[in-house]
């Protein structure tokens, strides 16, 4: 890695800017925020029970406490769609007359110190009267089932969105087709697990009554829409402070109830008040993910193309809508985005949300996309098993080549890299060489598997994606605004809010690149609502794509400036300078001039100057686009222990292709870290709830994070795919490492076990679900 | 809940803290809130995540499983006491940078001071004890990777 030199600097892998001070440990999360400051603390009394009517909450005397009674001037949070299927449903900020799932906040209780908190919290008494809760899709959808809210649902009840699609001349050519396949996938609930829980400290400021919220989120600026619009207050009054954030991966995206508490708290008070959540609520009652199930039927003709997919997809979506994104964020990306990367006209397609008794559902790293492309790669692994083909094949003859493609929904993939990336994946894999060794392992009674996944990670989309999803909440575009000061030094100030990203290295490099400075030189000012223009936070692969093709356009803007005065110093076309090395220089000539010299001169010599726009250095800019699609090819190679249904990953191969790499160190880090989370997605994390609605896997003894003994070495190979769909080039690649490993995996899984008669489909695959497979294929004679 | 608090003292990075602290309040929280050394996460509060690793007497502990009164008069480092006093990064500061061995940073503290106390140590270190410890903590970012890479390169520049 390099941390010193002359440009040009994108993709090279510079170290990054912000991070002796973190290693140093002076790095400042919002707990670190509280714990120097002298606030009050706060302690939630969560629902013990999974429905039930609300009776009555307790408050002794000498407890501060907020419950709903107090809350009646606080509207609840209700995000809607445009769409006629989706039912609204609001959240309460507490719960006022029903519970709906356990772990959800009945009263705030607030104390001089999170002991006293903790100790005044139990004496507050909540009477329920228990209902029968909903605990699954098929519980929710039986007739006569209870509705999880008393709303009207156009269709099903409990059935909160639905979308459905049917391509022209669909039935005529899946009826006609050689060979159908189905199969059925699914993933078990699962949590993003930020390391760092959530929490937040609003600060009442006595001479303003402003509110600054320092909270661990990755949207700042909508978090303060989403509260002032509860509390019915001005925007004005409140602002959000994301300070260093400890890892959110889609958790810290949606508005939090217990931040409108807060900030609500913090008025009446007009004191600091504090929350830091603890590892078993972030369990409990921060937000799930990945609970779906999907159905495909694929039509193939006798040479393994898929000339038709039909697919019923069903998300538990818990029991209240996520703002801004909605419950429908899983199903519908669903529905929007399953076909992948292969070259499928005929289409028809079931997506459903649908409530339940359980904790909420938001993003997750990927969203749908692991668990659709679970579904996908297992029927094109299905059928190309059925037909007689390698999964090499069967691929070959599916994968798009031909650039721009629409797919049945509309969705338009840009120039990418999909057979390529798969040939350089099956290339390093040497798969002739693993038959081989396959074989000499299962010999010795060891069960050696391999398997491959391909995707299409849809990245860098603006407000027509989101449009096109038809939310009422459009996110999309991301603003900057560029300052050079009179010694050159540059200040960008962003809406983006990264939280390991290394987004302030990545556009430095860019801005440095364009303006012939060093990234040393610029400072990335962002996760600070009165300090950065409105935009939609981190989130959805976007930033880089987004943020960073603002802040190339800003750039671009300053430098024209800087060219103008330099050609008027250097008395020739600005059009013809050169920018480098903390210069600028007339081609073929010595003339130059340092840009310092130069940004000192738009400050503070403007009178000499003939021609002129005005003082300063200054230019913003806006970028919205449509969207671009990355692309990866995963392998994985796995050992299976028939015996304890343990697997073993013993390789992971990654062949991507992100468009340019900025900053190749920081491109790796996202693959591999999205990788451990696709492997533990595939292998470990299962969020189980028992019959009553109990969460029974609510700390880290129970659900299973992988530690470094669990995750293989990851080769990657890159591909440089540049298309025109993004300023940079550069695609996003945040998401891609959690998309594809699942599928890998599950993929390597059968191949070891598929003598046994067994095939596997759920994630994840944990040694007792595995172990359980197998020996119901020796039971049944399968093998 | 009893509140009464006891006098104790802690020798923290060399640096003598006298505090007063409830029974029950963890080292962790006793560091962070009456030390002001901040650079102690936590992630977990039960001792799986490690974030709170500190070294106690040379042995990593996990800070939110100890007691503040627990720890009266031991030695305690923290991530604070890693870097040279005009800031200058400890090795393995150094190359968890140089590796890119951290991303969003919550984590990193513990890491840094479970392999500390490893490479400190007057064991021998060989890659497979690195491997082996280090499967201790919990990272969510990085897919540790880059945090095997940093600390293995550490141990060599330590050993020169």
């Amino acid at each position: 890695m390099t941390g010193s030199g002359t440009g040009p600097w994108v993709g090279r892998s510079v170290r990054r800017l912000g991070d002796p001070s973190i290693l140093r440990g002076e790095g400042r999360y919002v707990a670190d925020a509280i714990a120097g400051q002298d606030c009050l603390h706060t302690v939630f009394v969560r629902s013990p029970v999974a429905a039930g009517v609300l009776r009555a909450v307790q408050v002794p005397a000498g407890v501060w406490a907020l419950t709903a009674a107090e809350l009646a001037s606080v509207a609840g949070i209700c995000p809607t769609m445009d769409r006629p299927d989706y039912v609204p449903v609001t959240t309460p900020v507490l719960a006022s007359d029903v519970v709906r799932f356990v772990g959800e906040p009945v009263a705030m209780v607030v104390a001089a110190s999170p002991a006293e908190a903790l100790d005044a919290a139990e004496l507050v008494g909540v009477e329920i009267d228990r209902t029968p809760p909903v605990l699954s899709v098929a519980d929710a959808l039986r007739a006569g089932a209870p509705a999880v809210h008393d709303v009207a649902f156009p269709g099903e009840v409990n059935t909160v969105v639905q979308g459905t699609l049917t391509t022209p001349g669909f039935g005529d050519i899946f009826n006609a087709a050689a060979t159908t396949v189905t199969v059925s996938s699914g993933s078990a609930r699962q949590s993003a697990l930020p390391i760092e829980t959530r929490g937040s400290l609003a600060d009442y400021e006595q001479r303003t009554g402003r509110v600054t919220l320092t909270t661990s989120t990755q949207m700042p600026h909508v978090t303060r829409t989403g509260i002032c619009t509860s509390l019915g207050i001005p925007a004005d009054l409140l602002r959000v402070v994301a300070p260093d954030v400890g890892g959110a991966f889609g958790q810290k995206m949606c508005l939090a109830r217990e931040d409108i508490a807060l900030v609500h708290a913090a008025r009446q008070l007009r004191r600091a008040v504090a929350w830091v959540e603890t590892r078993e609520e972030n369990l409990t009652a921060s937000w799930h993910s990945r609970e779906q199930q999907y159905t495909l039927t694929g039509a193939f003709d006798p040479d393994g193309r898929l000339l038709a997919l039909r697919a019923d997809i069903v998300a538990d979506v818990g029991a209240y809508s996520c703002y801004p994104v909605t419950f429908g964020v899983e199903p519908l990306m669903a529905l929007s985005e399953l076909p992948g990367p292969y070259a499928l006209e005929h289409y028809d397609v079931r997506a459903r949300g649908v409530l339940t008794n359980k904790c909420p559902i938001a993003p997750y790293r990927g969203v749908s996309r692991p668990a659709m492309t679970l579904a996908l790669e297992r029927l094109m692994d299905t059928a190309a098993k059925q037909l007689g083909i390698s999964p090499v094949q069967i691929r070959l003859r599916n994968l798009v080549r031909e650039f721009p493609h629409t797919t049945p929904t509309g969705l338009v993939l840009d120039k990418a890299s999909y057979v390529e990336t798969m040939q350089d994946a099956v290339t390093a894999a040497d798969l002739p060489g693993f038959r081989v060794r396959q074989q000499a392992a299962r010999e010795q009674g060891r069960l050696l598997g391999i398997g491959l996944s391909v995707f299409a990670e849809h990245t860098g989309y603006g407000t027509p994606a989101f449009g096109a999803r038809r939310l009422f909440m459009t996110p999309g575009y991301e603003r900057v605004e560029i300052t050079m000061d009179p010694s050159a030094g540059v200040v960008i100030r962003i809406g983006s809010s990264p939280h390991g990203q290394g987004l302030a290295t990545t556009l430095a490099q860019i801005i440095a690149d364009e303006l012939g400075i060093a990234p040393e030189q610029i400072r990335v000012v962002h996760g600070d609502t009165d300090s950065t223009p409105f935009g939609w936070g981190t989130f959805a692969s976007r930033s880089l794509v987004i943020c960073g093709g603002a802040a190339l356009m800003a750039a671009r803007r300053l430098r024209q400036q800087l060219a103008a005065i330099a050609g008027e110093l250097l008395d020739c076309d600005p059009w013809d300078l050169v920018f480098g090395d903390g210069r600028i220089t007339r081609p073929g000539t010595e003339s130059e001039v340092a840009i310092g010299h130069v940004a000192g001169f738009a400050y503070l010599n403007m009178n000499k100057l003939k021609s002129t726009s005005g003082s300063g250095l200054y230019a913003e800019a806006e970028y919205d686009p449509r969207g671009t699609f990355s692309n990866a090819c995963h392998i994985a190679e796995v050992e299976v222990d028939p015996e304890t249904g343990e697997v073993k990953i013993l390789r992971f191969l990654v062949a991507e292709d992100a468009g340019r790499l900025i900053n190749p160190a920081i491109a790796d880090g996202q693959i591999c870290g999205g990788v451990a989370q696709g492997i533990a997605n595939a292998l470990y994390e299962e969020l189980v709830y028992d019959e009553d609605g109990n969460l029974s896997t609510a700390s880290l003894m129970d659900y299973l994070p992988p530690t470094s003994a669990e995750i293989p070495p990851i080769t990657i190979m890159h591909r440089e795919t540049i298309s025109d769909t993004e300023l940079t080039g550069a695609k996003g690649i945040g998401e891609g490492g959690t998309i594809g490993a699942p599928a890998a995996v599950l993929s390597a899984i059968s191949d070891a076990v598929t003598h046994l008669g067994v095939d596997v489909f759920q994630m994840p695959q944990s040694p007792h679900r595995l172990h359980a497979s197998i020996q119901e294929a020796k039971q049944e004679g399968r093998a | 809940m009893s509140r009464a608090k006891r006098d104790l003292i802690l020798y923290v990075n060399g640096d003598r803290f006298a505090v007063s602290v409830e029974p029950r309040k963890s080292l962790a929280d006793t560091l962070r809130e009456d030390c002001h050394l901040t650079g102690t996460h936590l992630g977990c509060e039960h001792g799986v995540c490690g974030a709170c690793t500190v070294l106690l007497d040379g042995e990593p502990v996990r800070a939110c499983l100890i007691l503040g009164v627990q720890a009266a008069g031991h030695s305690i480092r923290t991530v604070e006491g890693l870097a040279g006093e005009n800031g200058t990064l400890h090795p393995l500061q150094q190359a968890f940078w140089d590796n890119h061995g951290l991303q969003c940073g919550f984590c990193t503290p513990g890491f840094l001071m479970l392999a500390a106390g490893l490479l400190e140590s007057a064991d021998p270190v060989t890659d497979d004890k690195i491997d082996d410890v280090l499967s201790s903590n919990l990272c969510r970012c990085t897919g540790y990777q880059n945090i095997t890479r940093a600390v293995c390169a550490a141990a060599r520049v330590m050993r020169q």
